[in-house]
């Protein structure tokens, strides 16, 4: 089994798009979702089935009761979240605020605080047809968008096993969603647009991905929109001897093939094309044992 | 010797788990009396810094040594401050790597890998 | 900030829409304004202002610090931690910085006292100008787990100039997790930018729900435009009444300036107008439609 990550450092250069082609051109029976922010390949791979759902939750967030509460202001003077607050009705927490540290907790001389388990998120596993899809939504307020996407991966674990390849479109930005979605994974294809900012967050991205020293290939979108910064991607790539994967043209296709649904490869077209041997180039370098 | 090692299920028979911090169980064998224990793993469930607590729980268990796949980086922090050995599994056969390690053919655990920081960073 | 400043929060509910491209070229537009940019993990309005930096600030968070001798090694710092930030081995009580949250409870209850707090640096925030725009941006560290520090130190420093009387654009992190509440919690007006697409109605949906829940004014700018094609997020917006306070349409020469960080209110007619249009709706807006 080898697992390939799909990643982009700034949002919106393609991933999604990207990702979306290779599992149809593998046909990959096994792949995830790790945007929980804003997941968008269940749009393109519509399940019949049901899916088996799960709720995530991040740490108990406190709740105050207010019949116990004397008012002595301990809770809410060492939060350090500003998630509590006073006002004609009593002492409350902010549910979006706290970070669930308890010491509102431990200092409370009543114990008038408990805490709750919150639903931080939704988990949702898709099984039909020989598929193991896997995906989830963070609800707003949940902080722990890591751990939901380590969840995403803990769930196709299984199903990895016994599949060939696993795609993995993962999560924009470079914090910890990013740094989850790099374990297990054999090769990091980043997605890079030739702009002064893609740039700027390609290389944050690579210097991310280069800590856990995972095989990385760079490939760019929209290169036509300006030439010479795909030139300096390219020998940005030479110089740290990542493998250049190929670049897809901007074609208005891409736009119309969302909308209807489909991935760029079922269309005949430029960008189409691209990906296709962009597909190409890339499988060998996770799947050839003798690629060093 | 308390030998550890992360696996995926409470048998003998089972794998050993890719994964240190958010293992579901581990196993400890007694090479003394010949008989495991299995421990789940209450660190798994963490938002972060699994390996940290899961470490600090294997040690007060009495871990001598560790034989895992990989370790992150704070926990192999707290296993190196207990200054307990660490050896890297091959393959995913319990029995195979208990065998290796007692024969003195597994290699040192050297790359430590950073923390997979999944602990509510927003 | 002075209070009688408008702030216009400029968000989207996924990377790429053009949330940099509209706050940018609304604050060159509109002069004397500051811009600040709350994208802190991957932040790119100081690409396109290329501000002359007055000022720099280190954000920094509180860490535990252990004073080894008064330790008794009683644990009741390492089974509170709800982070697992604290382990105590071998008659040493270790502290791993990248867990910790902060929140100070370790030190609060350690019986012995043993335990202080010294300042971790988190991230960098700074300051400069460009014409006449302050540009404030923020950036946090690689390896760090949350930019709410950072940015809650961008949105919190005291204004450089009292005369400064323009608006004040944020330019807010992509997705509707907390960082994005941390930097629209004190907008008076939330501008969200909207894609033609159907990923982009996905994505606008999320961050239209996190406006209301907020109980913000809103209203919608669609970007990259194209005539003859139908745009989804029109639609969307026609069907939940959210009032659509301007189009950008996609431009390749815009597309091709905004690539090489230029700003392209400041060298092309049409877009100037634009933007000068869609400010003055902007400052007009008031309450919730």
């Amino acid at each position: 089994m080898k697992q390939i990550l799909i990643l982009s450092g700034k949002g919106g250069t393609g991933k999604t798009t990207v990702a979306a082609s290779f599992i149809r051109l593998a046909k990959a029976k096994v792949f995830a979702d790790c945007d929980v922010d804003a997941p968008n390949l269940h749009l393109l791979f519509p399940q019949k089935e049901e899916p088996q759902k799960n709720l995530f939750f991040g740490l108990p967030k406190a709740k105050i009761d207010t019949t116990l509460c004397t008012s002595c202001d301990l809770c809410r003077q060492h939060c350090r979240f500003s998630a509590i607050s006073k006002d004609g009705n009593g002492y409350h927490v902010d549910p979006f605020a706290c970070e669930g540290c308890a010491v509102c907790g431990a200092l409370c001389p009543v114990g008038a605080v408990s805490f709750e388990e919150a639903p931080g998120g939704d988990l949702f596993l898709y099984c039909g047809e020989g598929v193991t899809f896997s995906t989830a939504t963070l609800r707003m307020g949940s902080g722990a968008s890591g751990k939901l996407v380590s969840e995403v991966k803990q769930q196709i674990k299984e199903a990895s096993k016994k599949a060939a390849l696993v795609i993995v479109d993962g999560s924009p930005g470079i914090g910890c969603p990013v740094i989850a979605s790099l374990s297990g994974a054999d090769l990091v294809l980043i997605v890079a647009e030739p702009s002064l900012s893609g740039i700027s967050d390609m290389e944050r991205i690579i210097k991310t991905a280069g800590i856990f020293g995972t095989k990385i290939a760079v490939c760019v979108n929209k290169y036509d929109t300006h030439m010479e910064n795909t030139e300096h991607i390219k020998r940005l790539c030479e110089g740290l001897q990542i493998p250049f994967a190929g670049v897809i043209p901007y074609d208005p296709e891409v736009l119309r093939a969302v909308n209807e649904g489909r991935t760029i490869v079922e269309k005949d077209c430029p960008a189409g094309r691209a990906v296709l041997e962009i597909f190409e180039k890339t499988i060998p370098l996770v799947l050839g044992e003798c690629v060093v | 010797m308390k030998i550890a090692l992360p696996v995926d299920e409470k048998s003998g028979n089972s794998t050993v788990c890719m994964s240190f911090g958010r293992t579901p169980y581990f196993m400890i064998y007694d090479t003394e009396t010949k008989e495991s224990i299995f421990l789940d793993n209450s660190a798994a469930a963490s938002q972060g810094g699994a390996g940290i607590k899961a470490a600090e729980a294997l040690i007060h268990e009495g871990m001598e040594v560790l034989l895992t796949p990989r370790c992150g980086e704070n926990a192999a922090v707290v296993i190196k401050a207990a200054k307990i050995p660490m050896y890297r599994t091959k393959g995913d056969s319990i029995q195979e790597n208990i065998d290796a390690f007692l024969k003195g053919t597994l290699p040192a655990l050297e790359e430590i890998h950073p923390g997979l920081h999944d602990h509510g960073g927003k | 900030m002075a209070e009688n400043r408008k702030k216009i929060a400029v968000l989207s509910g996924k990377g790429g829409t053009g949330k940099t491209l509209v706050s940018v070229n609304l604050a060159a537009t509109a002069g004397n304004s500051t811009y600040i940019d709350c994208d802190v993990e991957e932040p790119n309005g100081h690409l396109f202002f290329k501000p002359e930096i007055c000022r720099e600030y280190s954000v920094t968070v509180p860490i535990p610090v252990v004073d080894q001798e008064s330790c008794d090694g009683c644990r009741i710092c390492s089974d509170f931690c709800r982070f697992n930030a604290l382990a105590y081995v071998k008659d040493k009580l270790l502290v791993f910085e990248e867990v910790c949250h902060s929140c100070g409870g370790c030190v609060l209850l350690c019986p012995q006292k043993a335990l202080k707090e010294k300042e971790k640096p988190v991230g960098t925030v700074k300051e400069g100008f460009s014409g006449s725009v302050l540009v404030r941006s923020g950036i946090l560290n690689v390896g760090e787990a949350s930019g709410v520090p950072v940015i809650q130190r961008l949105l919190e420093l005291p204004e450089l100039e009292e005369s400064r009387d323009g608006p004040i654009f944020i330019d807010c992190p992509p997705g509707s997790a907390c960082i994005v509440m941390e930097s629209i919690k004190d907008a008076d007006f939330c501008l969200l930018v909207a894609e033609p697409t159907m990923f982009g109605v996905h994505n606008l949906n999320m961050v239209w729900e996190l406006v209301r829940v907020f109980k913000k004014p809103f209203g919608v700018v669609l970007n990259k435009c194209m005539r003859q094609e139908q745009n989804p997020a029109e639609t969307f917006c026609l069907e939940k009444k959210i009032p659509v306070l301007g189009r950008i349409p996609f431009d390749p020469e815009w597309g091709r300036l905004n690539a090489e960080g230029r700003i392209v209110a400041r060298e092309k007619e049409e877009c100037q107008r634009l933007f000068a249009s869609l400010l003055e709706t902007l400052m007009r807006e008031g309450e919730t439609v």
